[in-house]
C-alpha cells in the first residue's frame, strides 16, 4: 500500500519535472521572439515583478538584508514617479540563505511561478553563478548587484545573454588592493589566507597575488580555510613565523572577523586586508576592534563628499535610520538600471529589456556613472577603506 | 620551535574540545551499542542554551566569573535534560528493534534538531527561538590576559578551558569507576539483560547515560566558544562527526580511547595544516585516522569482540 503510494507520488514529481522541461524547450526552437512573453512573465497585470534572490538569514545575512532595502527604496521612488509605462512595480524577495542551491530554487520559482520581469541578485558570486543559467534558459534578464567574480557573466569564452552586473570584477579589486598594498603602504611581503570554497575569494586571491608579484612584491605563504571553519589558530600560526607584513583575507564578514580576533590573540599585529565582502556592519561588531589598522577595497565610501553619494545617503538615512553600506548602494543602483531599460525598451519582454540594458552607457547611478562593457561588466572606479577605532574612513580612490 | 610549540597548545585546545564530544559517543554505544548521530547537534543545542543563558543574565554588559559559571553549568543541566527526553522518546520505543532502526532514528533526531533551529522565530516568544540560520556570537564571559613564554601566545581561556576539559574527563573517570551508577552502568553495558535480572533499573542507567554525555557535550560547546565564538545551528554536523571518529580511533566504548582519539585528531589537524597545505586539512587528517584504523581495526585501545548483528 504504502509502496504504491510512493511510486505514485514519484511518477507525478517525474511528470511535472518533464512537463516544465518541455515549456522551456519547445517554444524557443520554433518562435525566440513569441516565448518572451510566457517565459518572461508579462501576463502578471499592471504590476511588474522584481524577482530578488537574497541572503535574508544565514552566514551574510547583512547583505541580502542591505540589497533588499536598496532595491525597494529605488523600486518606490519609481512608483512614486508613475512606474514604468504606466505600470507599477513590485519587489518580490525570496530568502536563500546563502546557499547556491536555494538560489537556484528561488530563481526557478521567482520566474515560473511569481512571472518575474527582471532577476536582481544575489549579491554573492556563488549563488549568482547558481541563478545565471536559469536566467538565460528562461529569457529573462538578471542584474546583480555585487558578484564581482567574472565567470558569474561569462559562460565559458562566450558572454551570457541575459546575465548583467553593475558592481566592478575581481581581477579589478584584486589589482587595486595590491597595488595599494605596494604602493601607498609600501609593503613588501604578504601572506594570502583564502576561502578555498568559494569562488569569490579564491578569485580574489589569485589576482590580488599576481598583481602584488607583478609589482615585485612576495607572497610567502598562501593558506586557505572553509567557510564555517570556526578555528583558524593552525593557518595563523603558519603564517605567523613567516616575516610579513600583511595578511590578505578576501573572504565574508564573519569568517573575516573570527580571524582577525584570533589572529590577535596569537600577537600577530599587521594589518588585514580583503574585498567588498567585509562591508557589513556585523564586521565591526565581531571583531570588536581587532581590525582596527586593516584596509579593504569596497564600491564606495559614505564619506564621498559628491552631492550624489551625499543625497542618497541622507535619503536612506531617513527611510531606514542608518547608514547604507556598498550592498544597499549597488542594490538600489542594480534596481535603477532594470528600471531605465525598462523604460527605454520598446516592450516589456526579456528580450527587449535585455537589448536596453546591454546598451546602457553613461547611467550616472550613485556607486558612480555606469558603463557596460562587451561582457555586461560595469567599469567603474573602485575605493579603499581603511578601519580605525572599528569604522571604516575612506582611504583612496582607484580608477580602473 | 616556537610555531610547533604554538601549534601544541592550538591542536590540544581544540583535540580536548573533541574529546569531551567524543566521549558521549562512546557511552551511549558502550551502554546500547548505538551510534547517537544526534550528539553533534546536543552539542549546538549546547552552544545555544549558553548564547541565550548569557544574553539573558547580561554577560555582554557586564562579565563575571559567577556569571559564567552559572551559564556553564546552565547549560549542562539544559542538555543533560536535553539527552534524557531524546533518549526517552526517540531511543526507548525502538530498543528491541532491529538495530538499523535506531541508527535511522539518530538521524532524524539530528536532522529535526538541525533544520528545527533554522525556522523563524516563533513572534511573541521574548526570545529570537528558533534561532533561525543567521549566526551568533557570544560574549566574552570574562576579560582576556594573555602570556608569552618563549614567543607562545597562550591566553588564560586556553588555560582555564584546558584545565575544565581534564577536570571533567577525570571526574567522568571517577564516575564510571569508583561509583555505583558507574558500576551499574559497566555491567548493563556487559549485559544489559543480566544486569536487569541483578536488580539494576537498566533505564535508569541508560538515562543517566545520555545525560552524562549531553552534559560533557555542552561544556566542550562553551570552552570551544572562548575564542571561536560564533554559533549557528549547523555547526555540530563537521564537528559532530569528527568526534565520532576520534571516539572510533580511541576504540569506541572505551573511556579513555575517546580522550586519546579527541587529542591525537586535533593535533593531527593542527600539524597537517600547519606544516602542510591547509587546504588538505580535514583530507589528511582522515586519511591518517583510516590508516591507523586498517592496522588497529579495533582501534587505539578498544577490544575486539566478535559480534552477531
Amino acid at each position: 500500500m504504502r509502496l504504491t503510494r510512493t511510486l505514485a507520488l514519484m511518477a507525478a514529481v517525474v511528470a511535472v519535472a518533464a512537463c516544465q522541461d518541455k515549456k522551456q524547450e519547445a517554444p524557443a526552437p520554433a518562435a525566440p521572439q513569441a516565448a518572451a512573453p510566457a517565459a518572461g512573465g508579462a501576463p502578471a497585470g499592471d504590476k511588474l515583478v522584481f524577482g530578488h534572490v537574497a541572503s535574508m538569514t544565514g552566514n551574510e545575512a547583512t547583505f541580502g538584508d542591505s540589497t533588499d532595502k536598496g532595491i525597494k527604496l529605488a523600486v518606490d521612488e519609481a512608483n512614486k514617479a508613475g512606474g514604468v509605462k504606466g505600470k507599477q512595480l513590485t519587489v518580490k524577495t525570496l530568502d536563500d540563505q546563502g546557499k547556491p542551491e536555494e538560489a537556484a530554487v528561488a530563481a526557478t520559482r521567482l520566474v515560473t511561478q511569481d512571472g518575474a520581469t527582471v532577476l536582481l541578485g544575489e549579491v554573492a558570486s556563488s549563488r549568482s553563478l547558481a541563478m545565471a543559467p536559469i536566467a538565460d534558459s528562461n529569457k529573462v534578464p538578471m542584474i546583480t548587484p555585487t558578484s564581482t567574480n567574472p565567470r558569474v557573466t561569462k559562460d565559458g569564452d562566450k558572454t551570457r545573454p541575459y546575465v548583467f552586473r553593475v558592481c566592478f570584477i575581481d581581477p579589478f579589486q584584486g589589482t587595486v588592493m595590491a597595488k595599494f598594498a605596494r604602493e601607498n603602504l609600501k609593503i613588501n611581503n604578504v601572506a594570502v589566507l583564502r576561502d578555498v570554497g568559494n569562488d569569490y575569494s579564491v578569485g580574489l586571491a589569485n589576482f590580488f597575488a599576481a598583481k602584488f608579484k607583478d609589482l615585485g612584491g612576495t607572497i610567502v605563504a598562501d593558506e586557505s580555510y572553509k567557510a564555517g571553519d570556526q578555528d583558524f589558530k593552525a593557518q595563523l600560526t603558519a603564517i605567523k613565523n613567516k616575516k610579513i607584513q600583511a595578511i590578505y583575507v578576501p573572504g565574508y564578514y564573519t569568517d573575516v572577523a573570527l580571524i582577525a580576533r584570533q589572529a590577535r590573540e596569537l600577537g600577530i599585529k599587521v594589518p588585514l586586508m580583503g574585498g567588498d565582502g567585509w562591508d557589513s556592519v556585523k564586521l565591526y561588531e565581531i571583531a570588536k576592534g581587532a581590525l582596527d589598522g586593516s584596509y579593504f577595497s569596497n564600491h564606495y565610501s559614505s564619506e564621498d563628499p559628491s552631492p550624489v553619494i551625499q543625497g542618497f545617503v541622507k535619503k536612506y538615512k531617513e527611510t531606514y535610520g542608518s547608514v547604507p553600506d556598498a550592498l544597499a548602494v549597488l542594490g538600489y543602483d542594480a534596481a535603477n538600471v532594470a528600471i531605465d531599460a525598462m523604460k527605454r525598451a520598446k516592450d516589456l519582454t526579456g528580450p527587449s529589456i535585455r537589448d536596453a540594458i546591454e546598451q546602457t552607457k553613461g547611467y550616472q547611478a550613485v556607486s558612480g556613472v555606469i558603463n557596460l562593457d562587451q561582457d555586461h561588466n560595469a567599469v567603474k572606479s573602485a575605493v579603499v577603506l581603511a578601519i580605525k577605532n572599528n569604522e571604516a574612513h575612506f582611504a583612496a580612490t582607484v580608477n580602473p | 620551535m616556537t610555531e610547533f610549540l604554538q601549534h601544541l597548545v592550538n591542536g590540544l585546545s581544540v583535540g580536548t574540545i573533541y574529546a569531551l564530544i567524543a566521549l558521549g559517543y562512546t557511552m551511549v554505544y558502550g551502554v546500547l551499542k548505538l551510534i547517537n548521530f544526534a550528539h553533534g547537534d546536543v552539542y549546538m543545542v549546547g552552544a545555544f542554551s549558553g548564547f541565550y543563558l548569557a544574553n539573558a543574565m547580561g554577560v555582554g554588559g557586564s562579565p563575571s566569573l559567577a556569571k559564567a559559571l552559572v551559564v556553564f553549568v546552565g547549560s549542562m543541566i539544559i542538555c543533560g535534560i536535553l539527552g534524557v527526553l531524546i533518549e526517552r522518546f526517540a531511543y526507548r520505543p525502538l530498543r528491541h528493534r532491529a538495530r538499523l532502526t535506531s541508527l535511522i532514528t539518530a538521524i532524524g533526531v539530528s536532522f529535526l534538531l538541525e533544520y528545527g533551529f533554522q525556522l523563524p522565530s516563533i513572534p511573541g516568544l521574548g526570545i529570537p527561538f528558533p534561532p533561525g540560520p543567521t549566526p551568533r556570537f557570544f560574549p566574552e564571559p570574562f576579560t582576556r590576559v594573555a602570556w608569552e613564554p618563549f614567543g607562545v601566545y597562550v591566553s588564560n581561556y586556553d588555560v582555564i578551558s584546558f584545565f575544565t576539559a581534564v577536570g571533567l574527563m577525570l571526574l567522568l573517570q571517577y564516575i564510571v569507576y569508583r561509583t555505583r551508577f558507574g558500576t551499574s552502568m559497566r555491567a548493563v553495558s556487559f549485559d544489559s539483560q543480566v544486569a536487569g535480572l541483578m536488580g539494576i533499573n537498566v533505564n535508569r542507567v541508560i538515562a543517566g547515560t545520555f545525560a552524562l554525555g549531553s552534559a560533557l557535550a555542552a561544556a566542550a560547546a562553551l570552552l570551544f566558544a572562548g575564542s571561536r565564538p560564533k554559533v549557528d545551528p549547523l555547526m555540530g554536523l563537521t564537528l559532530g562527526i569528527k568526534a565520532f571518529v576520534a571516539a572510533v580511533f580511541g576504540g569506541i566504548g572505551n573511556v579513555p580511547g575517546a580522550m586519546v582519539g579527541g587529542l591525537a585528531l586535533g593535533l593531527a589537524e593542527e600539524y597537517v595544516s600547519g606544516y602542510a597545505l591547509s587546504s588538505y586539512r580535514d583530507g589528511i587528517a582522515f586519511a591518517f585516522l583510516i590508516i591507523v584504523l586498517l592496522v588497529r581495526p579495533a582501534g587505539l585501545f578498544g577490544s575486539f569482540r566478535p559480534e552477531k548483528v
